[in-house]
């Protein structure tokens, strides 16, 4: 191999090297965010409950925020838009799904939590948001969440964000929806 | 330190490169006709062609800026649809910074680079044809798309998901491919860069004997080497978002908006060293050269170089203040981003201590080059501004980081590229630029960019966003005198073009040393520099003692 040759050889590997850093940086960055709850990604599984005391001592607000994205004639509402709770206490509030379209369409609520530190502190035990729905033509739904703050709830948290922004699923093969699609959640 | 090359070595070596019969034969199975430049595998033809290229992306780029400032000189919406008006926004960045900015540096590196090290030719001259003429392909690609049902590309250069997968036009798959033809183009030059730089030195020549716009290449190149892969990785998902129904970016089937910006900037702030880098290069060949004085702290600016390099990897998320970072993360990335402002300081320091007590004369480069160090360090100065967390939250998309990027760019990257053309025409013409013009087009651009970029500020602190082609009545008068100073910058580079025609064709006659400070090697082949030089690699080596 001449100087040359050798010294492509070598930017070319790095080349390589840095596409397939790039590749990896996607699986990466969703085991940070798990790790860290940045971005507020909430689990899309159900959880257990953390056992240990309620801190009766302590108020949480817990806000619940509903919004829709294009291309769904559906509608999401929280029964209770906001609701005091103890850390470590279980709480469950209803949300109403309505399908003001014409025809049954399939859809899905994805959580987001904030600030995104607290996403790591909230147990969702049932969610509609765990799996997708499907309603009829003017057909409305009411589903539970039960969820729970654990009590080691960071002293700096006084109120919880849960965002749900709804989205159509498409009628294409659900391949990416797989792990989505999970069992538990009894809606 | 870089010991300067004894004179006399240099002088009789350019004797036998001009006479020798080497060049000859060479020029003799050079191809002609219609498909020369086609085909041409020589280094100074396709420095050459770079340059014209980037010249003519320039021009289309800049028409595009004037579109916009013409439809904001008044508020209201009089001369184009908001659609077209983010078409063109998004084009003339895309156009300036890998249509013009990218290739004009890529240019000047062709050209320079082996008469500054000594080399007969790039290292891949095939390759190099190769990496040229994809760039043609790839910008008519993508202008038009301009022409294709739903318009062209309109979520911005930053091209942020959902805006450009979801809500993008249908030619957005041509954008990708043409980004991803820009992309192979970019690596393709940095690695026969990369290639030349670190085998084809003349004999004698270390690492700490090269000019610092080598240099600055070098570093380049490798920092093109480790990004470019990463626009093309972030590229192709929206590929598969838009088209094989996959959700790296669609919140909706499980993926993340916020990892697009993550990656994109990732890829996006090394990228804007990419084009500062070689601009520090140049300025740090023509400052010492026009004050008659080596450069001052040599080692310091190689080193700064790399620092820059290095930290551009950490600074990232500085364009995300604003999506939700957790606290430490914005304390991060916020000190690592005035770490930046410490090497950069030592370079301007450095300059200035060049010029300090220099013999200095103000021939039209080095006008550039000072134009350069005064608004690159306002540029500079605002992008601190914009370092801090908190107060970016109020500063963040509004024109005031309009302003800051266009310092750094503008008079930053494009006068840098202006003052090297000045300065190395007389290599490549065999002409000296006429110098009246020279100034005129100087002072015309000087007052005209800041006539346009400096009102951007106050609009942008007053709260003016960016991208919208209408505005509040309150931010009239800036947008006017912004307006104003665009087109009085627009343009006078007419004048520029008309310069380096002039000079092409004729002018005053430059010797071999076109400059009377400059000292580097490419001073010693004859102007204009003969298509093959240094056949037989100049001796640098010292005498042994």
């Amino acid at each position: 191999m001449t100087p040359v040759q050798r010294t492509v050889t070598k930017t070319l590997l790095a080349l390589v090297a840095m596409v397939g850093f790039t590749i990896a940086l996607v699986p990466l960055y969703d085991v940070f965010c798990q790790v860290t709850g940045l971005n507020g990604r909430a689990a899309s599984q159900p959880q257990a409950f953390a056992s240990g005391e309620v801190d009766e001592s302590r108020y949480v607000t817990v806000q619940f925020i509903t919004r829709k994205g294009s291309g769904l004639p559906w509608r999401l509402e929280a029964l209770d838009s906001q609701i005091r709770v103890h850390p470590g206490q279980a709480y469950e509030v209803d949300f109403v799904f309505s399908n003001y379209g014409k025809s049954a369409y399939r859809g899905r609520a994805v959580p987001s939590v904030s600030p995104g530190e607290a996403s790591l502190y909230l147990r969702k035990v049932t969610c509609f948001c765990f799996q997708e729905q499907r309603l009829e033509a003017g057909e409305r739904v009411q589903l539970p969440l039960v969820f729970q703050l654990s009590h080691d709830l960071p002293e700096s948290v006084h109120t919880v964000t849960l965002a749900y922004t709804l989205y159509p699923v498409l009628d294409r093969p659900a391949a990416s929806d797989d792990e989505t699609i999970s069992q538990g959640g009894d809606a | 330190m870089a010991p300067k090359l004894p004179l006399k070595a240099r002088l009789e070596h350019s004797e036998n490169v001009a006479g020798g019969t080497a060049v000859q034969d060479h020029d003799a199975h050079h191809s002609s006709g219609p498909l020369r430049w086609l085909l041409t595998t020589n280094h100074k033809e396709i420095g050459t062609l770079y340059l014209i290229f980037s010249l003519t992306m320039f021009l289309i780029g800049g028409a595009m800026a004037l579109v916009i400032r013409l439809e904001l000189f008044q508020p209201g919406l009089q001369l184009v649809r908001p659609e077209f008006f983010n078409q063109m926004t998004t084009m003339h960045g895309l156009i300036m910074v890998f249509g013009a900015v990218m290739p004009g540096f890529v240019g000047l590196a062709n050209w320079m680079v082996p008469l500054q090290i000594g080399a007969p030719d790039m290292a891949l001259p095939r390759l190099n044809n190769f990496s040229f003429w994809l760039l043609p392909v790839a910008f008519l690609l993508l202008l038009s798309t301009l022409l294709m049902p739903g318009g062209g590309p309109n979520f911005g250069w930053t091209f942020y998901a959902p805006l450009s997968t979801t809500y993008a036009p249908p030619s957005t798959t041509f954008f990708i491919l043409a980004m991803h033809m820009a992309g192979i183009s970019s690596i393709l030059g940095a690695i026969n860069i990369i290639a030349t730089i670190l085998n084809l030195r003349a004999p004698g020549m270390r690492l700490m004997d090269m000019t610092l716009f080598v240099w600055t290449w070098l570093i380049t190149a490798f920092l093109l080497i480790a990004v470019m892969p990463v626009l093309a990785g972030v590229i192709t998902m929206m590929l598969l978002d838009i088209n094989f129904g996959t959700s790296f970016f669609n919140a909706a089937g499980g993926g993340d908006p916020v990892l697009f910006q993550h990656l994109f900037w990732f890829f996006g702030h090394p990228e804007v060293y990419i084009m500062i880098l070689p601009a520090f290069g140049i300025i740090s060949v023509i400052v010492p050269a026009f004050a008659r004085k080596p450069l001052f702290g040599y080692a310091s600016m190689v080193y700064a170089t790399a620092s820059i390099a290095i930290l551009s990897f950490l600074v990232w998320a500085h364009h995300m203040f604003s999506v939700g970072l957790p606290l430490i993360a914005e304390l991060f990335f916020m000190y690592t981003t005035m770490l930046i402002a410490v090497p950069t300081g030592v370079k301007v320091f450095n300059w200035i201590a060049t010029l300090f007590r220099g013999s200095i004369t103000f021939e039209t480069p080095m006008l550039f080059a000072l134009a350069f160090i005064v608004l690159f360090t306002i540029g500079g100065f605002s992008g601190l501004m914009l370092a801090i967390a908190p107060a970016d939250f109020q500063y963040h998309d509004t024109y005031f980081v309009v302003a800051h990027f266009h310092y750094v760019l503008v008079p930053g990257a494009v006068f840098s590229i202006m003052a090297a053309v000045y300065y190395w025409l007389p290599k490549w013409t065999g002409h000296y630029p006429d110098e009246c013009l020279g100034r005129w087009h100087f002072w015309l651009s000087v007052i005209g960019v800041n006539l346009l970029f400096f009102p951007m500020h106050f609009a942008g602190l007053a709260g003016m966003p960016r991208r919208i082609p209408d505005y509040a009545l309150q931010f009239a008068d800036f947008n006017m005198a912004s307006s104003i100073g665009g087109f009085l910058f627009g343009f006078s580079q007419l004048l520029f073009v008309w310069v380096v025609i002039k000079c092409v064709r004729g002018g005053v006659t430059a010797p071999a040393k076109a400059w009377d400070g400059a000292t580097d090697l490419e001073w010693s082949v004859p102007s204009p520099a003969p298509l093959h030089t240094f056949e037989t690699p100049p001796d640098l080596r010292r005498v042994a003692g």
